[in-house]
């Protein structure tokens, strides 16, 4: 029987192929018209963080050191006031088998595939995840397959992507090349029902559960190292699984430390752009996932998303291009580290924070990833000029993403810009009203969408006649 | 002519300018959503004529024939001078 491949047929037999793909039930946990028991669902998964670490070291991921950067620390406190400027520390996540925080992502899924009997995992990402999930596959003697947005219309690769694109082959994986668009999702589908393989999403329990040893480990590492826990930890943001699942950790650690979460400003350019695809220099950790994500989770590829960001966030911090390719350089110069863009996206955040924070206070960057050719923001810059961007050293607020890319002469100049949290969470706000008129909301969803946005229930009573009086 | 079981690199398009998502900006509905997979070719074939490989999962994948082993070129790029003095101590 051959089936029809029309992207609305695909689309509508979207839910018959995920049960398949995951044997996950979403149903089940549903309370209310926009609430779901999420800690069930996350403790469904069946998993304690002892069998998550335990699971993890079977293959290579997890226990990565924890370094504290002191001349970077140091050239942070020349330019701000005294007693001033946080103690930065890292943990070097590069260090996990496929060289990001992502093995600790795919590593579960990969057990749980092995386990059911699935023959292979698919993965659909550009990104560190889908080298993360091949990687994890090997180990666990699964095939594997990676669907990849790589090319434009004028089959020009993104540098970093092809780069991921070879080092999911080093592992063994098929990668399906596909030029730009959302129907990335409709192709997944259909690689998913022919293969009869586990589907690997981002954003399953399993996922998330597998980066709470993250959150988890580096308190227990700072508390080691300082006698103290941190005060402040610095998240890359995209999907927001990063975020939830370091968050989740460090609360199983019992440590309340600033969650903050830190992205790329690409404002201005559409994520699904055939023209803009190849003008931004950074493929993630940016607003174009970071924000949407943050303030209404369930648009993955799961019926409900285990990674919601704006639950665990106290601060968002948004970082130019520019600056960061600065402070990636300073971290080869000073700390004599090679890095990729990812964890150095955060560090710039925290090189912001660190000058508003007391000198005996501590920050952590909680990831590094691998960098090399095609991820150095070398082959970056010299593909963004090569798209007929302009890049020079100048004042990093100059820089007009898609035209310019304007890197700091001088530390100062890096500095970042916060989002305003409360702006955040009225637009997570106004997405659930959308999904759902308040009017039918019950008692179980408004707990949820408070929870869903940090808040507490006067605080959403508050913000629900604001925007009321806004119509 | 290219020998059965070369690793070649095949090209099809999946959906037609017309047949895109709703969603997706102008710019990108002007042009096929096009999908490249690698494998190991399953007949003697020529260069641009249609053709099934066989991929690194085992699947068997049809579509036009564009590339003969498939090799990666990305680099470190062309020196970025600009890069070069950030961190050498005379301006922090
Ligand atoms: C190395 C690295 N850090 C951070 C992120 C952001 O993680 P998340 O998408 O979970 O927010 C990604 C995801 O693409 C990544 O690959």
């Amino acid at each position: 029987m051959s089936r029809d491949t029309s992207y609305q047929a695909v689309m509508a037999r979207k839910n018959e192929i995920m049960k398949m793909s995951m044997g996950l039930d979403y149903d089940v946990y549903k309370t209310g018209e926009l609430a779901f028991d999420y800690e069930k669902m996350m403790d469904d998964c069946g998993f304690t963080l002892e069998d998550v670490i335990r699971i993890q070291a079977e293959t290579k991921v997890g226990n990565t050191p924890i370094y504290e950067l002191k001349n970077l620390t140091n050239a942070v406190r020349k330019t701000c006031k005294p007693g001033k400027g946080a103690r930065i520390f890292v943990k070097d996540e590069a260090a996990n088998a496929s060289g990001s925080f992502k093995a600790r992502r795919a590593s579960i899924s990969a057990y749980v595939a092995q386990q059911k009997g699935y023959k292979g995992m698919v993965a659909a990402s550009s990104g560190n995840y889908g080298a993360a999930v091949a990687s994890q596959a090997a180990q666990r003697g699964l095939r594997c397959i990676v669907v990849q947005e790589i090319y434009d219309s004028n089959k020009i690769g993104q540098p970093e992507i092809v780069e991921k694109a070879r080092k999911c082959e080093a592992f063994g994986a098929e990668v399906i090349r596909l030029t730009v668009g959302p129907e990335l999702f409709y192709y997944n589908l259909m690689v998913l029902e022919e293969t009869g393989y586990f589907n690997a999403s981002l954003y399953t329990p399993f996922g998330i559960k597998g980066v709470e040893s993250l959150g988890y480990e580096l308190v227990h590492q700072i508390r080691e190292k300082t006698g103290k826990d941190p005060d402040a930890v610095m998240i890359t943001q995209a999907g927001g699984g990063n975020l939830t699942g370091t968050a989740r950790g460090m609360l199983a650690a019992n440590c309340n430390a600033k969650v903050v979460a830190c992205s790329v400003d690409l404002s201005g350019l559409h994520m699904a752009s055939d023209h803009d695809f190849n003008r931004k220099s950074f493929t993630t950790g940016h607003t174009g996932f970071g924000v949407p994500f943050a303030v209404w989770p369930d648009r993955a590829d799961v019926p409900r998303n285990a990674a919601r960001s704006l639950r665990y966030m106290d601060d968002y911090i948004l970082v130019r291009q520019g600056e960061v390719f600065y402070v990636t350089e300073l971290l080869s110069k000073l700390e004599g580290m090679e890095r990729g863009p990812a964890g150095n996206t955060s560090l710039t955040g925290a090189v912001t924070l660190a000058r508003e924070m007391d000198e005996d206070q501590i920050i952590v960057v909680q990831e590094t990833e691998y960098t090399g050719a095609g991820k150095h923001h070398n082959s970056q810059l010299s593909f963004a000029r090569q798209m007929g961007i302009e890049v020079r050293r100048g004042d990093p607020t100059e820089g007009v993403n898609g035209k310019s890319i304007v890197i700091p002469e001088h530390l100062i100049q890096v500095t970042g810009h916060k989002q305003d949290m409360q702006k955040l969470r009225m637009s997570y706000l106004k997405n659930a009203c959308k999904h759902v008129d308040p009017s039918k909301w019950t008692d179980v969803d408004k707990a949820f969408v408070a929870a869903d946005c940090k808040r507490d229930l006067p605080w959403l009573e508050e913000s629900l006649s604001k925007l009321k009086a806004e119509n | 002519m290219v020998k059965a079981g070369t690793w070649v690199e095949i090209e099809k398009v999946l959906l037609t300018p017309e047949q895109r998502a709703p969603q997706v900006p102008e710019d990108t509905k002007k042009v096929p959503y096009v999908m490249r997979v690698s494998g190991f070719l399953q007949k003697d074939a020529e260069l641009n004529s249609e053709v099934t490989v066989k991929t690194l999962s085992g699947r068997i994948v049809d579509g036009t024939l564009v590339l003969v082993r498939p090799h990666y070129e990305h680099s470190f790029g062309d020196t970025v001078e600009e890069l070069l003095t950030i961190g050498l101590g005379g301006e922090i």
